[in-house]
């Protein structure tokens, strides 16, 4: 038997070959530069089955490395705000395992933080990317079940459908009944699919300091929402868009109220609350409020806290 | 009439499906008694239409079946892509520019703000998805009104213009009788108050009394509305009533035109003559 000497490992630096990595890499580009265009890639074989994070796990890979300070990037990953959850201790394992990187739990210390479906309650920096895995990069999916139709839409900023399943769902409902994946317009183009990240999420999106990348590997797009741009929930003149109501609850563990909320079914059929995002929840247990997002909607719930 | 004084301008308007040679034009028509040409069997389906519609005229058009009518005025809505021909509207580009070489764009906002179209059947014109009144938000949404508040008001008072129960306004056309759809899709047709409406076969498939009630009400709307509107309808009794100027099709062609009862009264085209004889 011959032993490849030559090379330490039997597989690349981040499991895929660098040429693949330069085309993920150049359609990043390409979807920094036209935010919340979805641009199609390869979306290679990866040792798990497409739809369970690989579009999450070829950004993070195609990206890591070391940063533009030529430190090495410190990798965090969050599945439904949890760093503990299977899916999360798996990516996590992979990706220290073929690259080498440091982890880290701490939502400060991290430089690419990859998540599904929560952005971190703590605020990200200028230096920090945060990549997310969709399922469905497709906002119009819901309205239009063919491609070729839905890219001729988006082509032409033909969003009337869209509006009128806000509009159906209000007049059926008496409110937009979009719990996850919020429809938002980005840089007054683009109709977005936010990934299903909750309302609650959807404001800090908007005018980050960090970069958003977003990569759906079963369905081979990808989109960017770059630093300091536009995003805003499409919303009507009198019917506005509003984030999750957690009034009148709190966290049980740690009295906070202002914090995306988990709610725990108990034996006796009672629900309680427990802070989602698990670091956020460490941080207020061992050593007090790490810096939060800030936002109109937050700002609201915080005056309406103190009156 | 003040020749000037013009809405839609159509000229040498013409579709062919498959593939023509030099003569296809020349080799089909009423003349021949068939829309093929016999040496590459190119269905040549209407062909060198042209004709001038003024505003708040209304206009028919007659035929038998496979005359090219509805053909004329799917190109007029951009349903389907014209092979030749030119088409102009006073409101657009000062009724300078041809309307079928318009960007996609500007053909959506020619569909949304400046025409409106009733097909034969409601399935065409309304999503079966969506509410009556979501059907009409769709059209009020295009030309840019993101209130809710007025959008419902605007599509309750079209739907008692149109005679449809406001309090169904939330349902879906799919839970109503075949009249009250085609009412539904008449109120979403004249939802930017367009200068220009196109009837397809409007009461082809409604019962006699229907279809007295949803004329009448095309009338009405004609009246108060001053809508020009152009009536594609194979039966004779829709022409008188609703068209002030009437051209009759035959393979593609227009044979006759004039005022709708100059042509009923003495009718010219041998055709003409058969389909007024035949007239019930």
């Amino acid at each position: 038997m011959i032993e490849n000497k030559k090379f330490s490992r039997s597989f690349n630096y981040a499991f895929i070959d660098e040429s693949t990595k330069k085309e993920i890499r150049r359609k990043l580009l390409k979807a920094i530069c036209i935010p919340g265009y979805q641009v199609p890639y390869s979306s290679p074989e990866m040792p798990i089955a497409r739809g369970w994070g690989t579009g999450g796990l070829h950004i993070t890979l195609a990206i890591i490395g070391k940063n533009a300070e030529g430190r090495p990037d410190v990798f965090k990953i969050i599945d439904q705000g949890s760093d503990a959850s299977v899916n999360a201790c798996n990516l996590r394992d992979f990706v220290r395992r073929t690259t080498d990187c440091e982890t880290t739990f701490e939502t400060h210390e991290a430089t690419i933080i990859q998540t599904r479906h929560r952005i971190t309650e703590e605020v990200l920096k200028a230096h920090q990317i945060m990549v997310f895995q969709v399922p469905q990069p497709e906002p119009l999916r819901s309205v239009e079940r063919y491609e070729r139709k839905t890219r001729q839409m988006h082509a032409e900023a033909d969003y009337a459908k869209m509006w009128v399943s806000l509009y159906e769902s209000y007049v059926r409902f008496g409110a937009i009944m979009r719990g996850a994946s919020y429809p938002v317009r980005v840089n007054n183009r683009y109709v977005m699919a936010p990934s299903p990240i909750p309302r609650w999420d959807i404001p800090n999106l908007n005018n980050a300091r960090c970069l958003y990348l977003f990569g759906a590997g079963r369905e081979k797009r990808l989109y960017a929402v770059p630093p300091h741009t536009k995003v805003e929930p499409l919303e009507f003149e009198d019917v506005k868009f509003a984030i999750e109501d957690f009034s009148g609850r709190r966290c049980t563990l740690t009295s906070e109220k202002i914090a995306f909320l988990d709610e725990l079914y108990q034996t006796d059929g009672s629900a309680s609350h427990v802070v989602n995002d698990s670091d956020f929840l460490d941080k207020l247990q061992q050593q007090g409020r790490p810096p939060q997002w800030e936002n109109p909607y937050l700002a609201q719930k915080q005056q309406s806290l103190t009156n | 009439m003040n020749t000037n004084d013009w809405l839609l301008r159509v000229e040498r308007l013409t579709k062919i499906y498959g593939e023509p040679n030099d003569h296809s034009l020349r080799q089909t028509g009423p003349d021949f008694n068939t829309n093929q040409c016999p040496d590459t069997g190119a269905i040549v389906a209407c062909a060198d239409v042209s004709f001038t519609l003024h505003p708040g005229e209304v206009l028919g058009i007659v035929g038998e079946s496979g005359s090219g009518k509805s053909t004329v005025v799917k190109q007029l809505y951009f349903d389907l892509e014209a092979t030749g021909g030119t088409t102009y509207l006073r409101q657009y580009q000062g009724g300078e520019e041809n309307m079928l070489t318009a960007s996609s764009q500007q053909k959506r906002y020619l569909r949304n703000h400046l025409m409106g179209m009733v097909y034969q059947n409601p399935r065409d014109g309304l999503n079966f998805r969506f509410s009556s009144g979501g059907n009409i938000a769709e059209k009020l949404l295009m030309a840019g009104t993101f209130h809710v508040g007025r959008i419902r008001d605007r599509a309750s008072d079209l739907l008692h213009a149109t005679e449809v129960p406001t309090v169904r306004m939330d349902e879906q056309p799919a839970t109503f009788s075949g009249g009250m759809q085609q009412r539904v899709q008449i109120a979403k047709a004249i939802a930017n108050n367009p200068p220009l409406l196109f009837l397809d076969e409007v009461t082809t498939g409604l019962d006699v009394s229907v279809q007295a009630k949803v004329l009448d009400m095309i009338r009405q709307l004609q009246r108060e509305l001053n809508i020009a509107m152009i009536v594609v309808s194979h039966d004779l009794s829709v022409i008188r009533m609703l068209t002030d100027r009437t051209l009759v099709m035959k393979n593609g062609h227009i044979v006759e035109q004039g005022l709708t009862d100059q042509i009923l009264q003495d009718p010219q085209h041998p055709y003409t003559q058969l389909l007024v004889s035949s007239l019930l």
